[in-house]
């Protein structure tokens, strides 16, 4: 019999005792050099904070490639991609990372430089997935086939600010401001 | 200019997933997007992930009743299965990250109000990777039932956490495996947020004599399945 997927379930409140390690927000160590700052707040549809959330980002290195084996490009191997940060009692996450390049987008072109994040939390019963986007790259965003699907108040959602250090974005889960979740 | 193949794409699944907005599950209620997912074609983002590995996974992570001097209080279990695709295809060193309460139905967390006690000789937090042909093994204790605010008298059915990557970022999983014959299934909103009761058969764990030890520990069995790839690479030209 073939196998059928195992369902989604939530992380509850208690994940913060078995998933966030010490270097999980690091991507990079804070010493790298380009070494940049990409964080913001979780907020619920009454546009409280959400405490209890787990931020999970995953990105290409500054030139745009994977350290993985089905990169077609050929696997580059020394940077880590992967980002994990709890949610402190404001419903701030921060991760420390390098800059993603662009890649290639499917039918040819390319993307403009993403992160793309999984959002885990008590009263998520499945993963949220959104992206992150850089209010400093316009014309690479307006040449984007995924950001050009969207309207403007949407593709906003997904665009992190210049702030101190690198890149301010807040994900809103439900209603004013909602942040655009992808169906992957 | 050249032509670059895409790995394949992994197939949807959303119809096996528990519906965000599941009202009987409270905080549900404020945390649900109202916009359904915007679709988004699967680019190389997509379909790499992160495959974090040993370096994760010290030696005595995959044994919850070794990692203090005592052993913990409650009933040795081992909890073992593999890790397949949709077409049964196994995921080979994908790491595995569980956390649980002790078996009086405490977890080691300071917002864990439950009166019952913390044992001095269990944290509930475990990690391994699958080995070639995708299985995993832990040792742990049974996870008791506990209390929890979501309705009046309230009790979640003894289950661990289990959190895992596979081999891309749209294969992420994180769900809760549950114990046969449980009795506090039917009143469990986060249990019965999958409607399909196939489904959620599939979050239940099978006994298994054959792995148990005897005068040592019982055994549960429990595959996890993550989304397999469609069949056939997508032509891409790459810049």
């Amino acid at each position: 019999m073939t196998p059928r997927v195992t369902p989604s379930q939530t992380v509850r409140p208690f994940f913060s005792i078995g998933l966030p390690w010490a270097a999980g927000p690091y991507v990079v160590p804070e010493d790298t050099p380009g070494a940049i700052r990409i964080g913001g707040r979780v907020f619920d549809g009454a546009g409280e904070p959400v405490p209890d959330a787990l931020v999970e980002t995953w990105q290409a290195d500054p030139d745009g490639r994977f350290d993985h084996p089905d990169d077609p490009r050929g696997r580059v191997p020394g940077f880590r991609g992967f980002g994990r940060s709890p949610t402190d009692a404001a419903g701030r996450w921060q991760v420390v990372t390098l800059k993603p390049g662009p890649v290639p987008a499917p039918g040819g072109g390319r993307q403009a430089p993403h992160v793309a994040v999984t959002i885990l939390g008590r009263g998520l019963l499945h993963r949220v997935v959104t992206r992150i986007y850089f209010g400093d790259e316009a014309e690479a965003n307006a040449a984007d086939p995924v950001l050009a699907a969207l309207g403007d108040a949407e593709r906003a959602t997904l665009i992190a600010a210049t702030a101190a250090e690198g890149y301010a974005i807040d994900f809103h889960l439900q209603g004013h401001g909602e942040t655009v979740f992808f169906g992957i | 200019m050249h032509a670059s193949i895409l790995p394949p794409a992994y197939r949807r699944d959303a119809a096996a997933h528990p519906p965000l907005d599941s009202p009987d599950y409270g905080s549900t209620r404020l945390r649900h997007p109202l916009r359904a997912p915007v679709p988004l074609t699967q680019t190389l983002t997509e379909l790499t992930g992160p495959l974090l590995g040993a370096e994760r996974v010290g030696p005595l992570d995959h044994d919850l009743t070794r990692q203090h001097d005592g052993e913990p209080l409650g009933e040795r279990i081992i909890v073992h299965g593999r890790v397949l695709e949709e077409d049964g295809r196994p995921v080979p060193d994908t790491l595995l990250e569980v956390w649980q309460c002790n078996s009086g139905g405490r977890y080691r967390h300071d917002g864990d109000r439950h009166p019952a006690p913390l044992d001095p000789n269990f944290s509930g937090v475990g990690r391994c990777l699958t080995g070639a042909d995708g299985a995993f093994r832990f040792v742990t204790i049974r996870p008791g039932a506990y209390p929890w605010g979501n309705h009046h008298n309230a009790w979640r059915p003894a289950h661990i956490h289990f959190s895992l990557f596979g081999r891309a970022f749209t294969q992420r999983l994180v769900t809760q495996m549950y114990f046969p014959g449980d009795p506090l299934f039917g009143q469990d909103p986060i249990f019965n947020s999958v409607r399909d009761p196939l489904a959620r058969e599939r979050l239940v764990a099978a006994f298994d004599l054959a792995e148990t030890q005897p005068e040592w520990a019982l055994a549960y069995r429990w595959d996890i399945v993550l989304r397999g790839r469609e069949a056939t690479p997508r032509e891409e030209d790459g810049a």
